[in-house]
């Protein structure tokens, strides 16, 4: 195992030129189309690739996790990376790696061709470096991915809860979709820290936009409410729809203490009306 | 009126320094015939059960010395930690900061004198 590895690397050593075109000639067939500058990159890329190649050492026992190919591990990381925000597939991106399978065959047949037994070691050592070397773009490439993902799903969540000023000293937060655990825990947050910084006394929770509410959404709603008053505000819930309401009385959740109104605009009134605010409308 | 007494956490409060706290204050409720006392807890980052349950301690103790007391500053982080651990602060008043604190001190002080019908 250990010398057809070091095999391995000799030859591509000894025939990076006579590689590294046939390699180039593959994969610009199949890049037909990209323009200019994107072969330019493909070509600096492919050169850097043989180039960290050949840089790792002759003998490695323990194979690619080894500190020994960190900077090849580190230029596919890159390189997926790249490929994820070109919008380029998994499948694509993997096939820069195994398409240096055929030039590779080519070479150790020049000079294994004599001997069977070392021709088919040889041949194994490609199959298996190649391989591992396609995996891991492949699973560098995923994780690129699913990092865009956690990021997306992070923002949504930020977008979904704003905290508005209605008034000075009236904010109103109004919450669209369905309350979970996560999402309630980030409303009661950020509708409290606003309420420190901006030292508004009413906050008006509404949610009309929230198709269903069960125990557990009822209970985060009232520890907000709770949170809110012990930090010295008071807290208002709007926009319950009849079926909430039912559902509500259903579950037996416990809503005496909580100041609640049907509407937002009823809500709004109320507040005003508790900061000292009165609103005439002027005649004609 | 009487004298209001202003007590300002600056540092984290560790046990020892609660229940230290709740003396020292309690005794000088008593001293200086302190009707009001304004605690800012604007500093504090954290609270545990303890120091909560301090919290609300004190502010029976003052009352029943004849003084009201106002939490003002309560950060959003303990107000959380608070409900989570269930204590209510059942009968403490809290105001957003100590200018709002004043403020309402000065409404339950002035009720009461209407209440008791002056002194």
């Amino acid at each position: 195992m250990v010398d057809a590895n070091i095999d391995v690397l000799a030859v591509i050593r000894k025939y990076r030129e006579e590689i590294r075109n046939e390699w180039e000639e593959g994969l610009t067939a199949q890049n037909v189309g990209s323009g200019r500058a994107a072969l330019v990159d493909l070509k600096e890329q492919m050169f850097e690739f043989l180039n960290l190649l050949q840089q790792c050492p002759p003998k490695d026992p323990s194979g690619f996790d080894h500190y020994a190919w960190q900077a090849v591990r580190r230029f596919l990381e890159e390189f997926s990376r790249v490929r994820v925000s070109q919008g380029f597939s998994s499948e694509q991106t993997a096939t820069f790696v195994f398409s240096l399978k055929k030039p590779l065959f080519t070479q150790i047949r020049k000079e294994f061709g004599h001997d069977s037994d070392s021709l088919a070691s040889a041949t194994w050592a490609i199959t298996e470096i190649v391989d591992q070397l396609g995996l891991y773009t492949v699973a560098a490439f995923q994780k690129t991915r699913e990092d865009v993902i956690g990021r997306q799903q992070m923002e949504l969540l930020e977008l979904s809860t704003p905290v508005v000023k209605l008034w000075d000293g009236i904010l109103a937060l109004p919450m669209i979709g369905t309350l979970d655990s996560a999402r309630t825990q980030l409303v009661m947050e950020s509708l409290l820290q606003r309420i420190v910084e901006t030292g508004a006394e009413i906050a008006i929770i509404d949610i009309t936009g929230v198709p269903t509410v069960d125990t557990l959404v009822a209970q985060h709603l009232l520890k907000t409410v709770t949170a809110i008053r012990l930090m010295g505000a008071d807290c208002i819930i709007s926009g319950i729809r009849p079926q909430i309401a039912q559902t509500v009385v259903h579950l037996g959740v416990d809503l005496q203490d909580v100041t609640t109104k049907a509407s937002l605009a009823d809500a709004l009134s109320l507040a005003m009306k508790r900061s000292g605010f009165s609103i005439t409308k002027k005649s004609e | 009126m009487g004298q209001f007494l202003l007590v300002t956490i600056q540092v984290e409060m560790h046990d020892q320094l609660a229940v230290g706290l709740q003396e020292d204050l309690a005794s000088r409720v008593e001293k200086w015939g302190a009707k009001g006392v304004l605690i800012d807890i604007s500093a504090l980052e954290m609270v545990d059960s303890f120091i909560g349950r301090i919290i609300a301690h004190i502010s029976s103790i003052s009352h029943i010395l004849g003084a009201e007391t106002v939490l003002v500053g309560m950060q959003p982080a303990v107000a959380i930690t608070l409900v989570e651990l269930g204590l209510s602060l059942e009968g403490v008043r809290t105001a957003l900061n100590v200018e709002r604190g004043m403020e309402k001190l000065r409404q339950v002080l002035l009720k009461q004198e209407e209440f008791h019908g002056g002194d």
